[in-house]
């Protein structure tokens, strides 16, 4: 088979920075590449060299598509080889609907009037071949994260790319959403499209990918067909050392209840629709409290409720410590000692162009000032304390934290969430898009802050780390508590079941 | 770092701080071709001298435009209430024969409630700050035409030793302690003063630098650097002391530039502006009340804007209908030129108050050269959207 895509040597510097150094990566036609490496290893920017984002002159080396040299000086140069780039962060108009999304900058046109019919027809036809029974007449805002994910994957189809790139793209998926993207994935094998897959899943890549290379630190450290790899060879490579224990699981004893929600209704901003349905459970102290449950079930809805950032809570108290208490602003809850990490670290997390120290301090500026001014030696002294404690990679304390990897990024924000003491925890997808060894870092985090007495709430959409972390789990579905299960008895199979609306006894594994 | 020789530490430094450097390096240009086009009167200390008393009233507003537009708002109604608040003084002196204590105070309570009154409609009832300060710019255009009768309030209608004492802020200068001296020797002695608390200043960042491992200069060249900046202030101070001296209106926009760089850098509010205008929705999750804090920031800008009035009509010794006119757009500018982001989250309090010696230093060399007011409006245009456009080059390359 003759290669389809060669990158020769390709070296890309940033200032300060060498994030390729020499990289050589070569995709057969018509196979599944996966490409894996740590966070920070240079996947994206390899891929971005390859699209065209970074344009050809800003970086040293060949690349080779169908057997000629090309320079790429823009995305669109690149889109006309045939390549498609479907990134990490999703880049559809939430205001347009997915017809319009799918043909922006690609209309269907006949003398400047876009041909409005043509382009329902055939975008009803992509969202078949992705699986979305939607009407393409659909807002793309008002459709969940898995969806958008699938029409960004009709999008790319619709310029019939014959070199797919796909960023993360299971990332923000469910387990089903996973399976029907990796099915049209191998469908599109059938019919010759190139797939250039990066994952952090890797039982994922080892399903579907027939080469894998990884790389680490900007180089090439390995490229070989599937066959001979496995889970621990791929860990190996990525991190460059042998990870025994991918959930450093140590038994925890849970003790008194700290905090407990009983009766939780919430609904939308708008007051429309039940997201949260009269959910009651408690937290305790000393154990990891896993939330379960497929996108959209409302574990983000209640999390951020309780911590009154979302959503109008119709009914429910909350008790903490064995008092009622009432959490008016994000203020009073991190106040309360109750802290909230989201699953959108750059929309939610981080101030990107502010400092590791700045963001460090940001929501404990209160207890580091006095008569309103900021105590800066000793904002100096906390945050370079969990710089260190967190093992952030980061020059100084001045580096604006939008240079940092994301393994780094999320490690700043639980920093800045343990410098206002918390008492519950709450993590939202902690290590969503986060390289191996820094989530291996961030588990044993969690360890030593139950050690601590700290309560950790951990919700998780990705089911062995749930199951791995967690000593005892709360399945949702449409915003209900479906299913309670303790670290020793609970299975997959089980957490799949309540998830998927199961009420009763979960079956027996299948 | 030791070892790097001073020719790499500038070129660094100015990588690094290209737009300060752009800012100020376009500041001097223009200062250059003014020079060369009024055979250097733009050069002397008289018409320096003025050119800073003129600059008073735009840096003022800028200096609260800056923060305004680091929470990623805006504020189209300072000219506007800049005039009204000029008027409000002029009236009380003029009609109900106020002192000027009590009418500066009852001045600035105005600005304070107008800033409430944008701060109510913009933080609490969500209105963009665009069409709040729009509706003001209109409202107060007109209150102004309202309370003045559609006539200019000349101060000499006031008690005379009143008005004297008003006029004193936009256009006094420092007392001499021995008038037998041939230059000021007050304004020497604050220039002394000033190079000292740099130096001490410096020394203290550096040492807290070093006590944190940060990076600093290696100490040869701290001092240059200190040096340098000494000159800078003494050459700012010396063009005062060879003329009748410091003006009290710039030792007010210094005093309050110093105030609001340290707001700015280093208290809780100043922080939560410029995380708030990085990212609103990160800033809420953290525990930050974006309302009250806008809130609080509009009732800073309608007091800055209150003091703005005042400095106005004492320096133009009178309140017309037509004061302040454009005074936003000078404003928003300076604080562009100065570096701030519309983005939000980016820009600084000095940055503003060089922006504004920019605008100013346009307006004042195009009139020494007598050129016809057509021009003089689109040339500041140009140089604004040049200003930008040069921002957005350098921004890009970093």
């Amino acid at each position: 088979m003759e290669y389809v895509l060669e990158m020769q040597n390709i070296v890309k510097e940033f200032p300060g920075v060498r994030a390729l150094d020499g990289v050589t990566f070569k995709v057969r036609k018509g196979e599944i590449h996966a490409l894996v490496g740590e966070n920070g290893a240079g996947k994206s920017t390899l891929m971005k060299v390859l699209s065209g984002v970074y344009p050809y002159g800003s970086y040293a080396g060949k690349i080779i598509v169908h057997g000629e040299e090309k320079k790429f000086h823009h995305i669109s140069d690149s889109e006309k080889s045939g390549i498609a780039i479907i990134y990490q962060e999703l880049t559809l108009i939430k205001q347009m609907t997915i017809a319009e999304n799918i043909y922006l900058g690609n209309e269907n046109v006949s003398q400047g009037i876009i041909n409005w019919n043509e382009t329902y027809r055939k975008t009803e036809k992509l969202l078949k071949q992705v699986g979305l029974c939607l009407s393409p007449a659909t807002i793309v805002g008002e459709i969940g994260v898995g969806a958008q994910q699938l029409v960004e994957i009709a999008k790319a189809l619709s310029k019939n790319a014959s070199i797919l790139i796909l960023d993360e793209p299971t990332a923000a998926l469910t387990e089903s959403e996973s399976e029907t993207l990796l099915n049209i994935l191998r469908q599109l094998k059938q019919q010759g499209v190139t797939c250039i897959f990066i994952s952090h899943r890797l039982p994922e890549v080892l399903e579907i990918a027939d080469t894998i290379t990884v790389l680490r630190d900007g180089k090439t450290v390995v490229t070989d067909i599937r066959q001979n790899f496995d889970e621990n060879r791929l860990i190996c490579n990525m991190v460059g050392r042998e990870i025994t224990n991918v959930y450093p699981r140590v038994p925890h004893h849970s003790g008194e209840v700290i905090m407990e929600i009983r009766n939780w209704t919430v609904y939308d901003p708008a007051g429309e629709k039940k997201v949260v349905d009269n959910v009651s459970f408690t937290v305790r102290r000393g154990e990891i409290l896993g939330l379960g449950g497929l996108m959209g079930a409302g574990r983000t809805e209640l999390a951020m409720s309780i911590f009154a950032a979302w959503g109008k809570v119709v009914s429910g108290e909350i008790i903490l410590e064995g008092k009622k208490i009432t959490i008016r602003s994000e203020q009073d809850a991190i106040n309360y000692g109750i802290s909230y990490l989201s699953e959108d670290r750059k929309r939610y997390g981080l101030v990107l162009g502010m400092d590791v120290r700045e963001n460090t301090s940001l929501a404990s500026l209160r207890s580091l000032s006095r008569l309103g001014v900021i105590n800066k030696n000793e904002e100096i002294k906390q945050t370079q304390y969990y710089v260190n404690k967190l093992k952030v990679k980061t020059p100084s304390l001045e580096q604006e934290v939008r240079n940092l990897s994301g393994g780094n990024q999320q490690k700043v924000i639980i920093g800045k969430w343990l410098l206002t003491k918390p008492r519950v925890l709450i993590l939202d997808e902690p290590t969503r898009g986060i390289d191996v060894g820094a989530k291996y870092e961030i588990y044993t985090l969690m360890n030593a802050l139950i050690e601590e007495g700290v309560c950790v709430v951990m919700i998780s959409s990705d089911l062995p780390e749930l199951l791995g972390m967690s000593d005892r789990i709360l399945v949702l579905h449409k915003g209900r508590i479906t299913g309670e299960l303790n670290a020793h008895e609970a299975t997959q199979e089980k957490v799949m079941y309540y998830a998927t609306g199961g009420e009763d006894i979960a079956p027996k594994v299948c | 770092m030791e070892n790097t020789s001073l020719w790499e530490i500038i070129a660094h430094s100015i990588r690094k701080n290209i737009r300060q450097y752009t800012m100020i390096f376009a500041l001097l240009e223009i200062w250059l071709v003014f020079s060369i086009l009024t055979g250097f009167i733009f050069l002397t200390p008289r018409n320096l001298s003025n050119l800073f008393v003129q600059t008073a009233t735009t840096a003022i507003l800028a200096i609260g435009m800056v923060l305004i537009i680091v929470t990623g708002n805006i504020d189209l109604s300072v000219g506007s209430v800049m005039g009204f608040c000029g008027a409000v003084a002029a009236i009380l002196m003029i009609r109900a024969g106020w002192s000027p204590l009590p009418t500066v105070l009852v001045t600035l309570l105005v600005g304070l409630l107008i800033g409430a009154w944008h701060g109510f409609w913009i933080a609490y009832q969500k209105v963009p700050a665009f069409i709040v300060t729009l509706a003001s710019y209109l409202a107060f255009r007109g209150a102004i035409i309202g309370i003045t009768g559609g006539q200019t309030q000349g101060l000499e209608m006031a008690p005379e030793a009143a008005a004297n004492s008003f006029k004193a802020i936009g256009q006094a200068y420092l007392p001499k302690i021995n008038e037998s001296l041939p230059f000021h020797d007050t304004s020497l002695y604050l220039m002394i003063a000033s190079v000292v608390a740099y130096w001490l200043f410096e020394m203290k960042v550096r040492r807290d630098r070093q006590k944190y491992g940060f990076h600093v200069l290696p100490m040869k060249y701290q001092l240059l650097k200190m040096f340098v900046i000494s000159l800078v202030i003494a050459a700012f101070y010396g063009i005062m002391i060879i003329y009748l001296g410091v003006p009290y209106s710039v030792i007010l926009v210094m005093t309050l530039a110093l105030l609001f760089t340290f707001i700015s850098g280093n208290t809780v509010f100043g922080r939560h502006l410029y995380a708030i205008g990085g990212n609103a929705e990160a800033s809420r999750l953290s525990g930050i009340n974006i309302a009250r804090n806008v809130m609080i920031l509009y009732m800073l800008m309608g007091l800055l804007t209150a003091i703005a009035g005042i400095v106005y009509t004492a320096r133009l010794n009178a309140a017309t209908t037509s004061a302040g006119q454009n005074a936003e757009l000078d404003a928003i500018a300076s604080a562009v030129i100065g570096g701030t982001s519309l983005m939000g989250g980016e820009g600084t309090i000095v940055g503003g108050v060089i922006g504004a010696l920019v605008m100013s230093s346009l307006d004042n060399g195009m009139s020494l050269m007598n050129l016809d007011i057509t021009f003089q409006y689109i040339v500041k245009g140009l140089i604004l959207l040049l200003a930008v456009w040069v921002d957005v080059k350098t921004r890009r390359k970093s």
